[in-house]
């Protein structure tokens, strides 16, 4: 047996309080799944803003629009590897797509996951950079005309019927790509809210929670990336963007924060006998990254700055630096949110009479670097997408 | 042959055919049946509670039969220790193995009552760790064991999560789930799973539900029995008699 894991579960033995079944001393979903369903949050969000241009024509966030798809792709394609690399067998895997189990919620991701690949994002992306990638492969030389030929699968029609369809082509994948986000990330919730055995997940909420505070944190993603990026190419913030996101991000982060506190007075009020060992852990093991981080630094403490901005009329260099303060909360809070989720719901006994500890490896392969690669490999993977498919170059017409 | 002769033979081969496929038939019969039909069986255990004495023996002859990990995280079946103190604060605990430090335990004046709970997997009719599988890697049996195919589990470990009787662990070899399968390889061969083979007291009593002279049955029939959690509709197998209203 590892000696490692020998050696970690046997600290853990000393630090447990109260009872809990022998076999849960192992914290089985680590770190890369905390990891698994923030990368998937941020794609669903991402999407749905840039939804918010085609479907219900906003102009103002229009800038973000290319970017936003980018972003969901760039995230999209990485959220499957935290869970891949977290199987006991990770060459078994492909026996979800080939044999799966009905039954199983998690079977069902493959298939969500191809879904919203294959029939929306990167059906979406083709449409709406098909014109662009023939004008450039005609402007540019070897190799990158043909990278953008092949690219848009050496389509050469510019005709105005070819681009009327173009766009009518987007609507559609729109209005159908919306849903299709509110199933990625909803279904990611079911995961955790439909298993019985764990009060702390087993809730109908759960996939509407994971679906909005996806919102919130695929909105404050492009924000950031789109705060970054326009000064590194020289360009001023559209602040009438900037504006715009900011008010759709305070209204994502009331509902999300109603939703929660609708969550957690229900659990109080129902008072049921999971809600001893949940107060305790609330007030002990999550205190730091519950009360402290999630709800004061990554909630209340943006929404209050989005007050104070909505209040005083500041000016744009002072709302600038307000807002990234915000968003940066806000990414901290929501991937507290999954921390204590995924974490959280691994640390009380299901005996209901103690609690146990999850200690991080650095270096394994569960471990906090695994995890830190993983949530910065999306960004590299965004970087050579940003190179291929410029979201701000427009070609001539 | 002329159209009298054919309906002549006709008259010959009908008859004879039929004969000949009954016979076939009873040689066919006659085929030796596997000696274990699992659809004539369906598989349940009870604990009576008073019985046990928390000697743990069930659990090391688990370990030993079914190649479960030496350490004290791994139990395919586990033995608690529940004390009710007079001011009713419930302190329970594992019966620690007989290779780790067991301690004395020195019977307090503040005790009210304290009993033993045998646990292990309750081979549920409405398993969740079954629904949850993307796989189709753990099933029930026709004959009622729910059983994990360790060359199938990708390890993702959903069932573990999905099981609210915490009696599914990692298996740090094989990396797959694993859990108690009522010693599936001994009962089919007519033999107990190995914790009913030695307890001393016969606090476990394994059975066959659809035998009327099954011990499981009797025991049905001689005690009040109560499931672990029925509210969250598994239908457990495990049945006990006189279980205690603390037990989770």
């Amino acid at each position: 047996m590892n000696e490692d894991l020998r050696e970690r579960l046997g600290e853990m033995l000393e630090q447990v309080t109260g009872f809990i079944y022998p076999n849960e001393i192992e914290i089985h979903w680590s770190i890369l799944i905390v990891v698994y369903p923030y990368l998937t949050g941020l794609v669903a969000g991402a999407f749905i803003l840039a939804s918010l241009v085609k479907v219900f024509n906003v102009e103002e966030v229009r800038p973000t629009y290319r970017l936003s798809l980018l972003t969901a792709l760039a995230f999209l394609l990485i959220a499957p590897l935290p869970l891949q690399l977290h199987l006991g067998h990770p060459l078994r895997s492909y026996e979800i797509f080939l044999t799966p189990n009905l039954t199983s919620a998690m079977a069902m991701f493959g298939f969500v996951y191809a879904w919203y690949l294959m029939g929306v994002l990167v059906l979406e992306l083709w449409f709406e950079y098909r014109r662009d990638l023939i004008v450039w492969s005609r402007e540019e030389g070897f190799p990158m005309s043909l990278v953008h030929r092949a690219l848009s699968l050496f389509s050469a029609d510019t005709s105005d019927a070819a681009l009327a369809f173009d766009r009518k082509a987007i609507q559609l994948i729109t209005v159908i790509g919306i849903p299709s986000a509110f199933l990625l990330h909803g279904y990611v919730g079911f995961i955790f809210g439909s298993v019985k055995a764990n009060p702390w997940w087993g809730s109908v909420l759960m996939p509407i929670v994971f679906l909005m505070s996806a919102i919130v944190s695929g909105i404050a993603l492009v924000m950031f990336l789109y705060m970054v990026l326009t000064p590194l190419r020289g360009e001023p913030i559209d602040m009438r963007c900037l504006d715009k996101l900011a008010s759709y991000l305070f209204y994502a982060v009331i509902v999300d924060f109603s939703l929660e506190a609708l969550d957690f007075i229900h659990r109080l009020y129902q008072s049921e006998e999971s809600i001893h060992i949940l107060g305790t852990l609330i007030a002990s093991k999550l205190f730091m990254s519950l009360l402290v981080i999630q709800i004061f630094l990554g909630m209340l403490l943006p929404v209050g700055i989005m007050i104070a901005v909505r209040l005083f009329s500041l000016t744009a260099e002072l709302r600038k630096l307000f807002y990234f303060t915000a968003i940066i909360l806000i990414q901290l809070g929501i991937f507290a949110t999954r921390w204590n989720v995924v974490i959280g719901g691994q640390l009380f006994s299901k005996s209901f009479r103690g609690l146990t500890t999850y200690k991080m490896e650095v270096a394994g392969i569960e471990g906090l670097i695994t995890a830190l690669v993983l949530l910065a490999l999306p960004f590299g993977v965004l970087l050579v997408l940003l190179k291929v498919l410029p979201p701000w170059r427009k070609a001539a017409a | 042959m002329d159209k009298r002769e054919f309906l002549k033979s006709l008259i010959v081969f009908i008859p004879a055919g039929g004969v000949i496929a009954s016979l076939a038939k009873q040689a066919g019969a006659k085929a030796p049946e596997p000696a274990y039909q699992a659809k004539n069986h369906y598989y349940g255990m009870g604990i009576e509670i008073d019985k046990c004495i928390g000697c743990n023996r069930c659990v090391e002859a688990c370990k030993l039969e079914n190649d479960v990990p030496d350490e004290p995280f791994y139990f395919r079946t586990w033995v608690e220790r529940y004390t009710i103190k007079k001011d009713r604060t419930v302190v329970v605990e594992t019966v620690g193995l007989r290779k780790g430090k067991r301690k004395e335990i020195v019977e307090q004046e503040d005790v009210l009552r304290s009993f033993f709970v045998p646990k292990l997997c309750n081979h549920c009719a409405n398993p969740p760790c079954v629904q949850v599988c993307p796989v189709d890697a753990t099933w029930s049996t026709e004959d009622g064991a729910v059983i994990v195919d360790k060359n199938r589990c990708i390890g993702c470990r959903y069932c573990i999560q999905a099981c609210p009787y915490g009696a599914r662990y990692l298996h740090p070899k094989t990396k797959t789930a694993d859990k108690c399968t009522f010693c599936y390889h001994r009962v089919v061969k007519g033999l107990l799973p190995a914790c009913v083979e030695v307890c001393p007291t016969q606090a476990r009593i394994f059975g066959d539900l659809k035998s009327q002279a099954s011990r499981l049955v009797r025991f049905e029939r001689l005690n009040k029995i109560h499931v672990l959690k029925p509210d969250l509709n598994t239908q457990p197998k495990v049945y006990y008699a006189g279980l205690d209203g603390e037990v989770r």
